[in-house]
């Protein structure tokens, strides 16, 4: 009957209006209550944001340093590199890039030791980059071929003796394990997780991004 | 002046049971919403097998109460049974009665993890089960009124 569809509709907006309004005041509470978080580790503890291993890009003095917590193996991760890199020839020298590891993934750790293997022969931006490109091909999520990553390292030209003898070193499990207990103390869940300046990017958007980054550096 | 007193009819049974029935399950189908996409918790394999059985009653009890459908406990409470039946499971698994180890969640996260907890007994698997028994209750009763008016 007619009388009871107008009934339903009338109870499904009450409710769903309901649902909505403690929805919109939970998301505002938790938004407020993490960026209080994050505030309170920069003051307390400035360090978690930066380490003195963690490798990046850009000049140290930068004005404005963002912190990237990524996974090598993440899609989402290799998504956003194409614009943050275009965020770092924008803003040359003004800007630099630190990178965290966050490993949420079944090879991401082996990934991660392959970059740092990279890094300490100078070759860590190749290195991520080609494993950003070559993503599909090692960390597919039903058919991952993690064994292709040294084949990578050989293309870019590393030195393979090195490299082998570096992967999976006790210093590279050291790094993952601070990355990982400061991006806890930060309250990251996600990657990638971007701050800048110590101030936490949120919603994950490129207009959001630019503000933040326009923000800090007009300070 | 209208002399009117009793709004139904004999021949016209209720079907306030069946909205009390609707609208427990949409307040629960929204509220399993919120926990999963407003405060993103992940839900369990068997708080799946509940979903599964409760979304679709928000769709098919609103159907059978436009139709005025006198057989509407017919096809919503079975799906109301299977959801009561997976949540009893999970109420005794998630509260010991049955040990984790027979536990069927493996994959993601356990069925035994404590994501809520208000006034220290409020929880999700407690919640879910509240639900179903209401949503029984309700919709029997309403099957119950249909048949005597039949009758």
């Amino acid at each position: 009957m007619k009388k009871d569809v107008y009934r339903l509709a009338a109870i499904a907006a009450v409710l769903i209006a309901g649902m909505l309004i403690v929805a919109a005041y939970y998301i505002r509470a938790q938004k407020a209550e993490r960026a209080e978080a994050v505030a309170k580790q920069a003051r307390d503890n400035a360090a978690v944001f930066v380490r003195p291993h963690s490798r990046g890009f850009g000049p140290a003095n930068a004005k404005v340093t963002v912190v990237e917590f990524l996974d090598p193996e993440c899609e989402s991760c290799r998504a956003m590199f194409p614009f943050v890199k275009r965020l770092l020839a924008q803003y040359d020298g003004r800007v630099r890039l630190v990178v965290r590891y966050m490993p949420f993934h079944p090879n991401s750790s082996y990934a991660v030791s392959a970059l740092e293997a990279a890094g300490e022969q100078g070759r860590f931006a190749e290195m991520l980059e080609t494993l950003f490109v070559n993503q599909p091909l090692w960390g597919d999520h039903h058919a991952p071929k993690p064994e292709l990553i040294p084949e990578f390292a050989r293309q870019i030209g590393l030195d393979m003796v090195s490299f082998g003898r570096s992967l999976n070193s006790s210093a590279h499990k050291a790094i993952l394990e601070t990355d990982l207990a400061d991006g806890k103390k930060l309250g990251v869940t996600g990657t990638p997780t971007f701050f800048v300046n110590e101030r936490l990017l949120e919603p994950l958007e490129y207009e959001t991004f630019l503000a933040l980054i326009e923000d800090e550096l007009a300070k | 002046m209208k002399a009117k007193v009793s709004a139904t009819p004999q021949n016209v049974p209720s079907f306030v049971f069946a909205y009390a029935a609707w609208s427990i399950a949409c307040m629960a189908t929204l509220a399993s919403l919120f926990f999963g996409e407003v405060m993103k918790l992940p839900p369990c394999t068997l708080c799946w097998y509940q979903r599964i059985c409760l979304f679709p009653l928000t769709v098919v009890i609103a159907v059978g109460i436009v139709l005025r459908d006198s057989k509407l406990a017919a096809y919503s409470v079975p799906l109301v049974a299977m959801g009561l039946g997976f949540s009893a499971y999970h109420n005794l698994l998630y509260y010991g009665v049955i040990p984790e180890a027979l536990s069927p969640c493996v994959a993601g996260i356990s069925c035994t993890t404590r994501q809520i907890e208000w006034l220290g007994f409020i929880t999700i698997p407690l919640m879910s089960l509240i639900a179903f028994v209401s949503l029984l209750v309700s919709l029997v009763v309403h099957g119950k009124i249909q048949q005597r008016a039949r009758a």
